[in-house]
């Protein structure tokens, strides 16, 4: 009898036990469990991909039982002007990334030239969503490339001016689909974006104009190369629509380093080309990008 | 079967002073608990040193993965030798590592050293088969997640690196591993 009841008792205890004990091994909130650099950067719009394009990845550095977030601050500087955006981002269980990013942009002499005044400033607001639909970056068959949507609402916060230099619109949204896959047998990643957007200059100088008022569908193509677990180098192209009648717009491309100096934070240089800009021809130069991710 | 749960739920306290109840205790500490509550008991081998598992059909297949062509991913690895001491180091990490070393409690490390070196070993050419369980069945139960798995990756990543391994050959390694996540993530 002792025996039994004995035995009655552990087996009662461990169903108390498991009835009233909190989950033993409950996931932290901000896991930070996703490989180094698979977060991607943040790009120019807050979006996280490389520096130009919009990536498939999701911000932040949870895998899909946890939250992430990442804040960044991005700076060019290029032949006549300057640039300057940062932005945070959460990403919700490698699923779903929300991001905010600001925009200025600083047109020093220019302005003057231009008659907006020297050193006037285009700022811009991009509020965007992008949710993964399938895939992996890393993981799964090399067939399968990580597969997203997005959705990018932008609104300068020049109204008066962008429809003075003719654009349709002063608000406007750019629609995503991006592929995203390392090849791992090469050590090479691709990613291949397309984008319908009406925006002039990201939209810095408004949506639409006199050429065409309409969203068309434009590409984003990136292709890096892992030289260790935390160095990336790569290059970018993005073609763009010219929609204004007083300035031409032209495509933008970028070689990059990536450097994932802790598992937190990533330093991003680049040479970026933008092509001409409000009539001044040549825009290019250097652009810093730092990231903390968690 | 009331009687005894309350009285089970009653004794479960964790103080509870019974001085009317102060019959001689039985000795239990001869009792076979296993046997008791019919846990199945697990012998190591002798000769092995490893734990017997449930009956399965031995073929390579079972690594996940067709081995490389030629000699040249062996040669990057050091051999068997390096690759003996690359898993080893993986191993060695990964008890340690705090994100993951709880999984790797009360397993059969001994099986999983031997069974870890086949894999890669055969998926590398380096000269063996592997003889262990698919996937699938080997990670059964385990409970592992995504973050896991990159932990996991990260401590392979950093075995390598020590041992030397042009790192273009680590991710073609790792490029055979990565299309396995569904068999080893369990949640």
């Amino acid at each position: 009898m002792p025996k039994l009841s004995f035995k009655l008792n552990i087996l009662a205890g461990l169903g108390l036990s498991l009835l009233t004990a909190p989950a033993a091994y409950a996931d932290p909130l901000l896991d930070g469990g996703k490989l180094v650099l698979t977060n991607g950067i943040s790009s120019i719009e807050g979006a996280s991909g490389g520096g130009l394009a919009s990536w498939a990845t999701i911000a932040g550095m949870e895998t899909d039982r946890g939250v992430g977030v990442s804040a960044h601050v991005t700076g060019i500087e290029l032949s006549d002007y300057g640039w300057q955006s940062h932005g945070i981002s959460v990403g919700i269980k490698d699923r779903l990334e929300l991001s905010y990013a600001r925009q200025n942009f600083d047109t020093r002499k220019v302005g003057a030239a231009l008659g907006l005044g020297e050193g006037y400033r285009f700022n811009q607001d991009i509020f965007a969503a992008k949710v993964r639909l399938m895939g992996d970056t890393v993981y799964g068959s090399p067939l399968l490339p990580q597969i997203s949507v997005g959705v990018q609402h932008k609104r300068s916060l020049d109204a008066a001016i962008v429809k003075a230099v003719g654009a349709a619109a002063s608000e406007g949204t750019d629609f995503t689909a991006s592929a995203t896959k390392l090849f791992l047998s090469k050590s090479v990643l691709v990613n291949a974006t397309a984008r319908l957007t009406n925006a002039n200059q990201f939209g810095l100088l408004g949506f639409g104009g006199a050429n065409q008022t309409d969203r068309t569908l434009q590409f984003e193509g990136s292709v890096a190369y892992m030289l260790t677990p935390r160095l990336v180098v790569g290059g970018e192209y993005r073609t763009r629509p010219s929609n204004l009648a007083i300035a031409r717009e032209d495509d933008a491309h970028d070689l990059f380093v990536a450097w994932a100096v802790t598992r937190n934070a990533t330093v991003t240089a680049a040479y970026a080309d933008v092509g001409s800009v409000a009539t001044f021809d040549g825009q290019r130069g250097g652009l810093v990008s730092l990231q903390f991710a968690f | 079967m009331t009687f005894a749960l309350a009285f089970a739920l009653l004794a479960a306290q964790p103080v509870t002073a019974e001085p009317q109840h102060a019959a001689p205790q039985e000795d239990l500490s001869s009792v076979d608990w296993e046997k008791e509550f019919g846990v199945e008991k697990k012998v190591v081998d002798p000769v092995t040193g490893e734990l017997p598992v449930d009956p399965y059909t031995q073929d390579p297949a079972n690594a996940g993965a067709t081995p490389f062509a030629g000699d040249g991913m062996a040669k990057a690895f050091g051999g068997q030798e390096g690759i003996r001491k690359i898993v080893g180091r993986l191993v060695d990490l990964s008890e340690s590592d705090p994100r993951i070393a709880e999984i790797f409690k009360n397993q059969d490390l001994v099986r999983l050293r031997r069974t870890l070196f086949e894999q890669v070993c055969y998926i590398l050419d380096a000269g063996c088969t592997y003889t262990g369980r698919d996937m699938k069945t080997a990670h059964k139960d385990l409970g592992t997640t995504r973050a896991d798995l990159n932990a996991l990756v990260e401590n392979l990543q950093q075995a390598m690196r020590e041992a030397k391994v042009p790192f273009a050959a680590q991710n073609r390694l790792l490029a055979k591993l990565a299309p396995m996540d569904k068999d080893v993530v369990e949640r």
